[in-house]
């Protein structure tokens, strides 16, 4: 055995991160660690990688007891990580970067080549070049130390599949080489394309290794969400309840008109009240620019906005916010107030209008947040700080701010990126039922099979216009990719047929 | 059996960390208490009623500049201009009270709310660093105020308006000071007005994360002014309890309570980066400092060492701080 963990835990005060994390890694095995948001897998892997210290258990390395009391000194040892944040400072050339970690060109420009990455200037400051080749590059440095365990965790959740490609082209070159790979992913098919085998965690614990070759996805599946909600294991269409949604009135919440800034090119829809409208599109296609636009965060260059069929124009979130839309931002550092409390963050839009400077009343206060993080199903064990739930909770969070403050359109800009199966299905739910009380949803996703899952329709984003549209029933993943790729609405509507 | 008892320790240490990150105040009251114990076995018979009335007295013009300097640095900001406020107001005050002390006091208190305004249309408006902003309007008060100084001096001197001198140093039923009843009614409003009201939470969320406040409708900006606006007021006032208890105005009059406002907010637990702490714990602060200063006097230390040990034990407490309230997630 390469690489064995035996009973790790690690708590925080009072909150149990990790109670009894087992793992074992065989030399030239790519081996999936997977689990709900808050299982535990983000701290098994910083306790491997020396960022945080275990209170109790042991790590072994070719069978012999280690401990690592810094990441130098797990990085030494041979283990290496790449995580789903960029490491490299913005303000530094790539190659300046290099040389803080101490990365020699010699060392990392085979891995360049590999990675396709032989045409970037490292001498551009990273700020300036693109998130995924920053992510890339971040592999091609954790590789250049050649180490014995490289870890994944969650590489791949905000790569483009080509991209995503080449670090599955790198890892199963490591397992070749007799060298071992910890792969962190929720991508279910992901995971099952490219493992060996897998160690599910579940509140804090391993409940089961399993082998990815002869065992199914539904056995995984219940093993991270354990026996009591194994029944809530869903398949496609129960999420989606469409009956109750075609009683609602169909009048238009939001209309686009001939709306351009920064990519987007004269873009016009209809967002119906009752209705989940998906948005899909590549990384970098105007989806991004649209959700500012609607969100007031920036105003458009062209085009108009119409609510309720009056037009209007935002100058700051707060006129969005005030005729109704509101936002959850792809990335949820953006929407928190990490070192706050639960409620705070949940209460926060509840202030944002002067006449509510004043004192606050608790007591309705409390009631309107309560019912969101019920709603939700938030675990709020660690509430006096947001920045100690986990992931998906925090993600929830977001959602629930605006459950207590009332909207009328919702924008989700990528709500399910990195969190697990479980929170996942809550949040469709939420939406169809939010959809289903008369209020409209637009959804970006970019993982494409939810828009089945989740959407009335979708609009597919190509180039900065809107290219098809497409009823849900027709939206599978093959035409919505299709036209993702620029590929012409006839072509898109053959694939679907 | 040792792995156990390691165990324990870390629980216990554990725990007390959790005590410091979620009560400052009370571990900061033990603190006080002990300097105080220290006092009493140095000097026995020292500590009583007249003590502990002196000491407040000394303490509120810090305690209330402090006040204004938490707002600030919640919002992750500093008000480098408090202490040339303090000087302006008291000054102003002192040379206007020819024309009624009513007068004096309504002008000392504009001058540090019109500062406040150029604090804040800089900061919030204009995006200046707090920093330098607050640094140069400190220093744009210094020079107009010694101008100011000349034009008024044919009045003959400064005098500090009676009600002025009895909100510094006079006292109430004999032994309570009415300048601690208005800095306790100024920690009332400002403790409630930050955990109850929407200001308040507003203030937390400026100095956590702009851009979720931004993204949560909330402008910003506003928040930044108000705040900056309300140093300045509480600068002004902090001037005028320090003229009244001195009884005399000078040009240099606030000058030493610059980086006590500071240290009474950072040892109070307020993150210099904005977004967590509390009043409580400023005031809690000041009492130390001033306790401190207090212990010094009584012992006869010389002014090099006082000035070490006084900076030793303010980077001490910091750094406790940073260890336990920092990001343990």
């Amino acid at each position: 055995m390469l690489l064995e963990t035996r009973g790790l835990s690690k708590n925080y005060g009072a909150v149990v991160a990790l109670s009894s994390g087992d793992l074992s890694v065989q030399a030239g095995e790519i081996h999936a660690l997977m689990g709900a948001n808050g299982a535990g897998k983000s701290t098994l892997v910083k306790l491997l990688t020396g960022d945080v210290t275990p209170n109790a258990g042991v790590i072994l390395l070719d069978g012999r007891e280690v401990r690592f009391p810094s990441p130098a000194s797990a990085r030494k040892a041979g283990l290496a990580s790449v995580y789903q944040d960029v490491s490299l400072v913005p303000l530094l050339t790539i190659v300046q970067n290099l040389r803080l970690t101490g990365t020699t060109m010699e060392a990392i420009r085979p891995w360049l080549e590999e990675l396709e990455l032989e045409d970037v200037d490292l001498t551009e400051l990273a700020r300036d070049l693109p998130t995924p080749t920053l992510h890339l590059l971040d592999l091609a440095q954790a590789l250049a130390s050649m180490p014995r365990v490289l870890i994944l965790d969650e590489v791949t959740a905000t790569l483009p599949a080509d991209l995503s490609e080449r670090v599955f082209r790198v890892a199963r070159r490591w397992r070749s080489e007799g060298r071992s790979v910890v792969v962190i992913s929720h991508r279910m098919t992901e995971v099952k394309a490219l493992c060996d085998r897998a160690t599910v965690l579940r509140d804090g614990a391993t409940v089961g290794v399993v082998d990815l070759e002869s065992s199914g996805q539904e056995e995984i599946v219940s093993l991270m969400l354990g026996p009591e909600a194994a029944s809530v294991v869903v398949s496609e269409g129960s999420v989606a309840d469409r009956e109750k949604v075609s009683k609602v009135d169909r009048r238009p919440a939001v209309e686009v008109r001939g709306l351009r800034s920064g990519i987007l090119q004269d873009v016009s829809f209809t967002l119906q009240r009752g209705e989940v409208l998906g948005i899909v599109a590549l990384e970098g296609q105007g989806q991004a620019d649209l959700f500012e636009c609607l969100s007031g965060n920036r105003r458009p260059a062209a085009g108009e906005i119409l609510v309720e069929g009056k037009a209007r124009r935002f100058r700051h979130p707060h006129d969005a916010i005030g005729a109704g839309l509101v936002l959850v931002p792809a990335d949820r550092a953006l929407a928190l107030l990490r070192q706050r409390s639960v409620l705070e963050n949940i209460a926060l839009p509840m202030v944002n209008r002067l006449r509510n400077w004043g004192l606050i009343n608790s007591g309705s206060e409390r009631r309107r947040v309560k019912s969101a993080i019920d709603r939700l199903e938030i675990d709020t064990r660690a509430q006096s700080r947001v920045m100690r739930l986990s992931g998906g909770n925090q993600q929830k969070v977001t959602i629930a701010r605006w459950l207590a403050t009332g909207f009328m359109t919702l924008l989700c800009f990528d709500p399910t990126r990195g969190i697990d199966i479980r929170t996942k299905e809550q949040i469709y739910k939420v939406l169809r039922e939010l959809a289903a009380s008369g209020s409209a949803v637009l959804l970006f996703t970019s993982e494409m099979p939810e828009i089945q899952l989740a959407c009335d329709r979708a609009l597919v984003m190509y180039g900065g216009r809107v290219v098809a549209e497409l009823s849900a029933h027709d939206a599978t993943e093959a035409a919505l990719l299709r036209a993702a790729h620029g590929l012409g609405r006839a072509a898109a509507a053959e694939a679907a047929s | 059996m040792s792995t156990q008892a390691v165990g324990m320790r870390g629980g216990r240490w554990a725990a007390f960390q959790r005590q410091l990150q979620d009560r400052p105040s009370l571990v900061l009251v033990g603190v006080l208490l002990f300097l105080v114990l220290l006092i009493g076995i140095a000097r026995p018979g020292t500590i009583g009623g007249t003590w502990v009335a002196n000491t407040i007295l000394f303490a509120a013009p810090l305690g209330i500049v402090a006040a204004g300097q938490t707002l600030v640095m919640l919002t992750a900001g500093i008000d480098l201009s408090v202490a040339a406020v303090m000087t302006a107001a008291a000054y102003v005050a002192a040379s206007q009270s020819y024309f009624g002390s009513i007068r004096a006091v309504i002008l000392a208190l504009a001058v540090g709310l019109v500062v406040g305004l150029l604090n804040g249309l800089g900061v919030a408006i204009f995006r200046v660093q707090p920093l330098i902003m607050t640094l140069g309007t400190g220093l744009v008060i210094s020079g107009s105020l010694l101008v100011y100084s000349l034009q008024v001096s044919h009045q003959g001197p400064p005098a500090v308006p009676d009600i002025v001198r009895y909100v510094g140093s006079g006292k109430l039923l004999g032994s309570i000071p009415v300048s601690a009843l208005l800095w306790g009614a100024i920690a009332v409003i400002v403790i409630i007005g930050l955990r109850q009201t929407g200001f308040g939470r507003l203030v937390y969320a400026v100095g956590d994360n702009p851009t979720a406040v931004r993204l949560a409708g909330v402008r910003g900006w506003l928040v930044l002014l108000v705040t900056y606006v309300l140093c300045g007021f509480f600068s002004a006032v902090a001037g005028l309890v320090l003229v009244g208890a001195i009884n005399a105005a000078d040009l240099s009059l606030g000058d030493v309570y610059l980086l006590p406002s500071v240290a009474a907010v950072v040892i109070g637990g307020t993150s210099i980066y904005g977004g967590n702490g509390g009043y409580a714990g400023s005031l809690v602060g000041a009492l130390i400092l001033s306790v401190l200063s207090s212990l010094f006097t009584l012992l006869d230390a010389p002014d090099p060492l006082k000035q070490i040990l006084y900076g030793a034990i303010v980077v001490l407490l910091a750094a406790v701080y940073v260890r336990t309230a920092g990001d343990t997630g």
